[in-house]
C-alpha cells in the first residue's frame, strides 16, 4: 500500500492508491460506455446528418431486452448480448424507414427533434410498463467474483466490459477505416450521390448505418445491465454525458469518439479521486473549453 | 451482338427538374456504340445536367433513356450504374477521406471487360507513383482527373460520361487527357463528353451536339466541323 500525491501547486493532496486505481478502473469502466455509445452516434451521425437523441432509449431498449429475454425465455447472458443488439437494431432499420429517411433534406432540428421524442414515447411506455425502480440482471456465472491484483481487486465482469467495449470499438473504426466496405461508408458520408452513381445502393446502406448504430447502443445496453439496474430512465442519464463526450471528440469522427469515451471516463474517475467535487462537471467544463479553442472537436475536421 | 442500327443510348424527350427549376425541355439525341460524342454548349445550356439526368442524379425526370434497348427512366442511379454507364463528374469528385487507392477501387465492377489497373496505370504513369498517397484530395488537379477517369474503367462500363474534363488543366495535361480518350475509343468504349472547349473535342469527337436553353438546337460530324465553325462560334459566344 503506498500514497499518491499531487504536486504542491494542484493542492498537494495525498491518497492510497487504492483509491486512485479503483477510481480509475471506475473510469476506465464509465469510458466503455461513453465509447461505445459516442462511436454509435458518430456512425450514425456520419452518415445520416442526425443527431440520434433517442440513443440513450435504445441503450436502455437494450438492457430491458436483455432482461425480458432472461425472465421469458431463459435466454442467458451470452446469448442476449448477441440477441438483443439484433432485435433493438431492427426496430432501429424499422424507424429509420419509416421516420428518418423523410428528413434527411431538412435541418439537422428535425431529426434531433423526432430522436428526442422517441425517446421521451420509449422512456415513458417502459415506466408504464415497469416502474422506475430499476430490475435486477445478475452478472453471468461464469463472470463472478474477482481477482487481487496485488493494489486492487477487479471484479471479473468489470474487466470483461473494459475488454468486450475495447475490442467492438476497435473492430468498428477497422471496418469503416480499412475495409472496401467502409471506403464506401466514407465515400457515401462525403458524396451520397456520386456512391449511388457508382452503383451501390446508399439508401440500403444508411438503413443498416442506423440499424447497426442502433444495435451498438443496445449492445452497451445489455452490458450495463448486471452493472447498473435495468430501469428506464438510465439512458437519459447516461446520454447527457455522452453527448459531451461526442462535442468534444468532434461530430463524426469515429477514432475520436472511442478515445474521447475511454479518455473522458479516466479523466471522471481521477476528477472523482482528486477534486470530489468536480466529478460531476469536470466533462462539461473540458467540452466548454474545447468549443472554445477547436469548435470542432478535437479529433473533428473542420467543415 | 448488338444490333448495329439501333443507338447504344437512345435520349428521346428527356425532360429534367431541381427542385422547383425546369432544367432540360424536352432533349433528343442519340449515341451509337464506339462512338466519342460531344454535347457543346454555353454555361447553363444544360449539358451537364443531361449527363446527371442519364445516371438519374437529378431530382426530377422524364421522358426516355434507353441503353443497350432497356428504358432506364424509371431506375435510379445505382442500377443505372449497374446496367453499364458510369460518370466522371464535373467537379471530379475525388473523397478526401479516402487514399489514393481506395478512391480507384471504389466503384464496383458492374461488368465483365473492365480494364485491370495494370491496363489503368498504362494510360495514366503518374497514378502508378502516386498510389500510395495518403488522401485523393492531396493530388494535382490533373492527376485527380486521372484518378477520376481511371476509376471508373475498371468497372466493365461501356459507355462513359466524361463531364468537362479538361477544366482547369494545364496544355500538356489536356494533351494527355485527348491521347486517353482516343485510346478508349480505340477500345470500343462509348463516350459521350461535355465540353465547352470546342477546339479539344474536335481532337476526339465523332459527332456533336449544340444544347442551348435545355434543348439540342443542332448537330452535325466532325467533318462539318470546318463549315460550321462560324455557327459555334456565335452558339458558343466565343
Amino acid at each position: 500500500m503506498f500514497e499518491i500525491c499531487l504536486p504542491v501547486i494542484l493542492g498537494g493532496k495525498c491518497i492510497p492508491s487504492t483509491a486512485l486505481f479503483g477510481q480509475l478502473l471506475i473510469g476506465l469502466i464509465n469510458g466503455s460506455f461513453y465509447a461505445l455509445l459516442s462511436l454509435g452516434l458518430a456512425v450514425i451521425f456520419g452518415m445520416l446528418n442526425i443527431i440520434n437523441f433517442s440513443h440513450g432509449a435504445q441503450y436502455m431498449m437494450g438492457a430491458f431486452a436483455a432482461y425480458l429475454l432472461l425472465q421469458f425465455s431463459g435466454m442467458n447472458y451470452w446469448v442476449a448480448l448477441i440477441v438483443a443488439p439484433i432485435l433493438v437494431g431492427v426496430t432501429g432499420v424499422l424507424i429509420e424507414r419509416l421516420l428518418l429517411q423523410w428528413l434527411y433534406k431538412l435541418d439537422h432540428l428535425y431529426g434531433l427533434l423526432l430522436t428526442f421524442g422517441l425517446a421521451l414515447i420509449i422512456e415513458g411506455v417502459a415506466r408504464h410498463y415497469f416502474g422506475s425502480a430499476g430490475l435486477p440482471y445478475t452478472v453471468p456465472e461464469s463472470l463472478q467474483g474477482g481477482r487481487n491484483l496485488g493494489f486492487m481487486f477487479l471484479p471479473n465482469y468489470r474487466a470483461w466490459v473494459i475488454v468486450a467495449s475495447a475490442t467492438v470499438c476497435f473492430a468498428t473504426w477497422f471496418v469503416i477505416e480499412r475495409t472496401r466496405l467502409g471506403a464506401y461508408l466514407r465515400a457515401a458520408t462525403e458524396n451520397p450521390a456520386l456512391v449511388r452513381a457508382f452503383g451501390i445502393n446508399v439508401p440500403r446502406m444508411i438503413t443498416l448505418t442506423y440499424g447497426f448504430g442502433v444495435a451498438l447502443a443496445a449492445f452497451a445496453g445489455v452490458m450495463a445491465a448486471p452493472i447498473y439496474n435495468v430501469s428506464p430512465q438510465m439512458g437519459s442519464e447516461l446520454i447527457i454525458v455522452v453527448f459531451a463526450v461526442v462535442v468534444i471528440g468532434g461530430m463524426g469522427s469515429i477514432l475520436g469518439a472511442i478515445l474521447t469515451g475511454f479518455g473522458l471516463g479516466v479523466v471522471e474517475g481521477l476528477t472523482k479521486v482528486f477534486f470530489p467535487e468536480a466529478s460531476n462537471t469536470v466533462i462539461f467544463v473540458i467540452m466548454a473549453i474545447v468549443l472554445l479553442v477547436r469548435p470542432a472537436g478535437l479529433f473533428g475536421r473542420r467543415a | 451482338m448488338l444490333d448495329v442500327t439501333a443507338p447504344l443510348l437512345a435520349i428521346k424527350d428527356l425532360q429534367a427538374w431541381y427542385g422547383e427549376s425546369h432544367i432540360l425541355h424536352g432533349v433528343n439525341f442519340d449515341v451509337r456504340e464506339g462512338e466519342v460524342v460531344t454535347l457543346l454548349g454555353r454555361n447553363g445550356a444544360g449539358k451537364t445536367t443531361t449527363l446527371k439526368s442519364i445516371m438519374g442524379m437529378v431530382g426530377q425526370r422524364s421522358g426516355s433513356v434507353r441503353f443497350e434497348g432497356r428504358e432506364l427512366i424509371g431506375s435510379a442511379a445505382n442500377q443505372i450504374a449497374r446496367a453499364g454507364i458510369a460518370i466522371c463528374p464535373e467537379e471530379r469528385g475525388i473523397f478526401a477521406s479516402l487514399s489514393v487507392e481506395e478512391n480507384l477501387l471504389l466503384p464496383p465492377v458492374v461488368k465483365a471487360g473492365g480494364l485491370s489497373l495494370n491496363q489503368i496505370f498504362e494510360l495514366f504513369p503518374n497514378l502508378k507513383e502516386r498510389l500510395g498517397s495518403s488522401q485523393g484530395t492531396k493530388l494535382s488537379g490533373g492527376e485527380q482527373q486521372m484518378l477520376a477517369i481511371g476509376r471508373i474503367l475498371r468497372t466493365g462500363a461501356r459507355l462513359l460520361l466524361l463531364d468537362e474534363p479538361t477544366e482547369g488543366l494545364a496544355p500538356v495535361i489536356i494533351q494527355q487527357i485527348g491521347k486517353t480518350i482516343r485510346a478508349l475509343k480505340e477500345q470500343g468504349f462509348t463516350i459521350l463528353l461535355v465540353e465547352q472547349n470546342f477546339r479539344f473535342a474536335s481532337t476526339v469527337a465523332d459527332r456533336y451536339y449544340v444544347m442551348e436553353h435545355g434543348r439540342i438546337i443542332d448537330q452535325f460530324a466532325n467533318a462539318e466541323l470546318d463549315a460550321n465553325v462560324e455557327k459555334l462560334h456565335d452558339y458558343l459566344g466565343v
